[in-house]
């Protein structure tokens, strides 16, 4: 009987096929049956959608309902304002949170603290209310008002979320600039530039590069929890749709219409988050090129390399 | 024999550790001054004391008229506010052991930085300049290389170049060739060498004996925070008066 252990060395060279030997790969059955689970799985639920009690003309119809489409521009038009105002406070904070001034520090430690130790619907809760606190909102010579007329739900929901978003922000900030290698900060500083030039000119455009893939992710999840503004009666898509269905009744096919509507939305953001990290996720050692699309403003020098 | 730098008294400690210990040093203009010491005698320090990137808690440094980060008013020293600092730190160029290019700028971007923004020059003026500073050490070919893409000897020499830009009257080595691979070590002290010769007053901390004896003006030899030598190279390097600099010597010469 010949030994089927060591295949290799009973095959003699006399035997070996030519080089354009037919190969047969391997099989994998598993994966056949596991896709075929999951398949039927899929097939299982969106069953039981379409079969349900789901209108699905309704969720058609309302799709594209001037009320829901409005709603959905107030959903979008938060999320950026929230986004820019947590950008701000995350880069104001941040450099504070690094700054020599033991008081600054603090205060963007508290500002951490808190915001970022209270669930951001109670924050929305309270930006709401705020007229109980503060009723009037003086600053001399600029704004006289009663708070309730300044903070409408629309700048309730801005500030809640923004806010609250910054303080996240300030930790990415705060890691950023501490990644930049103190070495350029001193190499700045023998070059005779203050420390306001150092950060704008050395630090912030290489904490930017760093945190920017961060920021994608944040619009990301701007744009679904600007969904909890629906809790402090701001029109947006999600309080809309409430609206719509406390009178029609078809619950779950309005939630759906905002299902389609968010996913959308962020589907859109992640491809941009893609396009993002692409150019901004790499360190130092992209190439030229691609830091040039980064920098538009980086021109060609005027005078190139003789050699 | 116009003087350019005059430290006195130089103090600094780090917490209880007192790294420098009262230390005074006159340095004139064309003067090539290499400082010697084993490892933590706390060179650097003193070099960094130099220009106020660590402020001395004793002691002042006078650079070309002017005392760094003070300004004399009625017999006391007065604290300068950063700006006017920052504007003194410019004219003493630094060099260190770590490059230290800005990550985010070509080689002409990092040259043309300083003149910029410190000095106010135009883009053009300032690239045609940095053109020619790079040309001097070799290295205007990368010119628009991101430091990322260059050996650690041509890092070194576009530092040199950023540097030189702002035409400082004094520049400072903090051991410009001690990260550099040994093959890559000749050409900055090549370019450190055309320096000298040009009649740049420099300031160099080195462990390069070599370049001590053959290119410096003085050696100056410290350790523990003290200057225990300070005269020609010949006879620092040869014929040392304090033991613990012959000691020093003798194992940095082995
Ligand atoms: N920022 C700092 N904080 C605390 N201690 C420091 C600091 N910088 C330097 N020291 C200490 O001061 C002493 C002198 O350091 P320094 O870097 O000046 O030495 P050096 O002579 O340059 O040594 P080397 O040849 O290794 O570079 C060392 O004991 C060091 O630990
Ligand atoms: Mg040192």
């Amino acid at each position: 009987m010949q030994s089927t252990s060591n295949p290799i060395s009973t095959l003699s060279l006399a035997d070996l096929p030519g080089p354009d030997v037919a190969i047969r790969r391997l099989k994998h059955p598993g994966r056949w049956i596991s896709g075929g689970l999951v398949i039927l799985l899929i097939a299982v639920i969106g069953r039981a959608f379409a079969v349900g009690q789901i209108q699905w003309t309704v969720v058609g119809e309302f799709l594209t309902a001037g009320v829901i489409i409005t709603g959905f521009g107030w959903t979008l038009l938060i999320s950026a304002c929230a986004l820019v105002l947590g950008v701000l406070l995350g880069f104001a904070f941040g450099i504070m949170r690094l700054s020599e001034n033991p008081i600054l520090r603090f205060a963007a430690w508290l500002y951490v603290w808190v915001f970022r130790g209270t669930p951001v619907l109670l924050q929305l809760l309270i930006w709401f209310n705020i007229a109980l606190v503060f009723p009037k909102l003086y600053i001399p010579g600029l704004i006289d008002a009663r708070m309730v007329d300044v903070v409408t739900p629309f700048v309730a929901a801005v500030l809640g979320l923004g806010v609250n978003e910054g303080s996240y922000l300030t930790e990415v900030v705060r890691g950023g600039i501490g990644s930049v290698d103190k070495g350029q900060k001193e190499a700045a500083h023998t070059l005779g530039m203050t420390p306001g030039q150092t950060m704008r000119r050395i630090i912030l455009p290489q904490t930017l590069r760093l945190i920017l893939p961060v920021l994608g992710n944040s619009a990301i999840g701007m744009l679904k929890f600007s969904s909890l503004a629906a809790t402090i009666a701001m029109g947006e898509m999600l309080n809309a749709a409430q609206r719509i269905y406390f009178i029609n009744g078809a619950v779950i096919e309005l939630l759906f219409v905002c299902a389609v509507w968010y996913l959308a939305g962020t589907t859109v953001l992640s491809i941009g988050q893609y396009y993002l990290e692409r150019h901004f996720g790499r360190d130092a050692a992209t190439t030229t090129t691609e830091r040039r699309w980064f920098k538009g403003w980086a021109r060609r020098p005027a005078v190139t390399g003789e050699a | 024999m116009t003087l350019a730098v005059k430290a006195v008294g130089i103090r600094k400690s780090f917490g209880s550790h007192e790294v420098l210990k009262g230390l005074d040093l006159d340095v004139t203009y064309g003067e090539v001054l290499c400082i010697l010491g084993p490892s933590g005698s706390g060179k650097s320090t003193f070099l960094r004391c130099i220009n106020h990137l660590e402020t001395p808690n004793g002691g002042y440094v006078w650079v070309d008229g002017a005392i760094m980060g003070y300004e004399l008013a009625r017999g006391a020293l007065q604290e300068l506010p950063v700006k006017r600092l920052r504007a003194q730190q410019s004219q003493l160029g630094m060099v260190f052991q770590h490059f230290n290019l800005f990550a985010h700028r070509t080689v002409l971007g990092n040259v043309i930085e300083g003149p910029m923004v410190v000095r106010g020059l135009s883009r053009a003026d300032a690239e045609a300049r940095a053109m020619g500073l790079l040309e001097q050490v070799g290295m205007a070919a990368k010119a628009s290389s991101y430091p990322s893409q260059l050996s650690g000897g041509q890092k070194q020499r576009v530092a040199i170049a950023r540097a030189l830009a702002m035409e400082p009257r004094v520049m400072l080595f903090d051991e410009p060739t001690s990260a550099l691979d040994p093959e890559l070590v000749g050409e900055i002290l090549e370019v450190m060498r055309n320096l000298a010769r040009g009649g740049t007053t420099m300031i160099v901390v080195t462990h390069e004996i070599g370049f001590a004896r053959e290119v410096a003006d003085r050696v100056v030899v410290m350790i523990d925070g003290e200057i225990r030598e300070n005269g020609a190279p010949q006879q620092v390097l040869s014929n040392p008066d304090d033991p613990r600099v012959r000691t020093f010597l003798s194992r940095v010469l082995a």
